[in-house]
């Protein structure tokens, strides 16, 4: 199994669209693999998740006890 | 966008424009089937905190609209108690944001009626309130944000709910201690059932989509997504076609209903309205919906916007049919000011990833 390097964002209280500038910025990094980001709201879950499909990444969501994680990965 | 999503947005789209005309033929003023700018300083003039008369009835289309996204986001489960981001600072956008939906004569989703009846004026309103949008994203792009909110104890959600459920056993059971106008655009309304039934309808939807008026230009502008836009031209053309059947189309600058022709007020006051919307990351409406929502920071934005429309008034700010005033012209000053060092004091950068950890995925 390959080692990668997993950046996590917590974007969790951030009034939206901050998750989603949030996660542009960090997919912009060329290099990245695997990204998850922590959020707290459904809105920002729905559009974290939808912005991620949308530039043609792999997204899941996950539930974490009242948090999610999306997670995001090539 | 997910054919669900995009359903939720058409829908709402429609029955907000339907609604938005319809309203006006149960008795709301001309292009003002909803205006949630002009209704709360109707419901500021409706409790005594302004006494300009022509403008007080405590609108029940807002309480509506904070119930109805209540009860969907308890439906949901999106029901979420959070606040404690910038609370002060929410407080005087939203006051501001009062401004200058009232130098206009509106909010944005009044702007967009005023469009659909044919009131040209509304024009230079979208221009400035795009230009507002504009520069707030840019903002956003700089790094901008009012810090994170926190989750927060059960009756703290609840508090936008106790407020409008007051309001609303006051107008019914008690109406004798409120103000009512006897004449202007207070004084027309659609009967209190209808108003709040269109109101619940609209919260209730809103809320599901996330319709935002700023929300709308912005997402163009920031990540090429036209789905909340598609809410905003749906509600044009659906009011559109409305008010052409309903003989409520009046095409032209001069004359329109609740409007003035001081094309630069109009622009800045939106403008000032676009920067606000999006530093508070809503417009008008979307704030109603937040609160509802059980959003304590939504809730200080509507307190804000409730103190604005009794200043504007108080004060002079507000513009009339007859134009725009001296002390407008101060407001939206003022108002630059206040959201400009907003945006520039509000960059910390967040930008980084708060974390990194190299694990072993298998």
């Amino acid at each position: 199994m390959t080692e990668q390097e997993v950046i996590t964002v917590d974007a969790r209280g951030l009034s939206c669209p901050q998750p989603v500038i949030l996660t542009r910025k960090s997919l912009s990094d060329k290099d990245i693999q695997r990204l998850h980001v922590l959020i707290n709201s459904p809105v920002a879950r729905d559009n974290v998740y939808k912005y991620a499909k949308a530039q043609g990444f792999n997204a899941e969501i996950e539930e974490y006890n009242e948090d999610y994680i999306i997670k995001i990965y090539k | 966008m997910t054919i669900n999503e995009k359903r939720i947005i058409v829908i709402t789209g429609i029955v907000v424009g339907l609604l938005g005309g319809a309203l006006v033929l149960f008795g709301n003023p001309q292009n003002m089937g909803f205006c949630i700018a002009c209704f709360i300083r109707d419901i500021a003039g409706g409790l005594g905190i302004h006494q300009a008369g022509v403008v007080q009835y405590v609108r029940p289309e807002i309480i509506g609209l904070i119930l109805g996204a209540f009860i969907v986001s308890k439906i949901s489960g999106e029901f979420r108690p959070m606040a404690g981001s910038a609370t002060a600072t929410r407080f005087f956008l939203g006051m501001f944001m009062m401004f200058g939906a009232l130098i206009f004569l509106g909010c944005p989703l009044r702007m967009v009626l005023r469009l659909s009846g044919g009131d040209l004026t509304a024009i230079p309103a979208f221009l400035g309130f795009l230009a507002g949008v504009v520069v707030g994203t840019e903002f956003l792009k700089n790094g901008f944000n009012l810090g994170r909110s926190q989750r927060q104890g059960a009756f703290e959600g609840y508090t936008a709910i106790l407020f409008v459920g007051a309001l609303l056993i006051l107008l019914l059971l008690v109406p004798g201690i409120l103000f009512f106008s006897e004449e202007g655009p207070g004084a027309m309304s659609a009967p209190i059932v209808v108003a709040l039934l269109a109101g619940l309808v609209s919260g209730a939807l809103a809320q599901r989509s996330r319709l935002c008026m700023a929300g709308g230009l912005r997402d163009i502008y920031l990540i090429r997504d036209f789905t909340l836009f598609t809410g905003f031209i749906l509600i044009f053309i659906v009011a559109l076609i409305f008010n052409l059947v309903a003989g409520n189309f009046q095409l032209g600058f001069e004359g329109q209903p609740v409007a003035h022709t001081d094309h630069i007020f109009s622009f800045l006051g939106m403008a000032l309205v676009g920067i606000c919307a999006i530093l508070l990351g809503g417009c008008p409406l979307r704030q109603l919906i937040l609160a509802g929502s059980g959003d304590g920071d939504g809730t200080v934005a509507f307190l804000g916007m409730l103190i604005g429309g009794a200043l504007a008034h108080n004060l002079g700010i507000a513009a009339s049919p007859e134009g725009a005033t001296t002390a407008g012209l101060a407001a939206l000053v003022i108002g630059f000011i206040f959201v400009f060092s907003t945006g520039f004091m509000n960059m910390e950068s967040i930008a980084a990833p708060a974390s990194s950890s190299k694990s072993t995925v298998k």
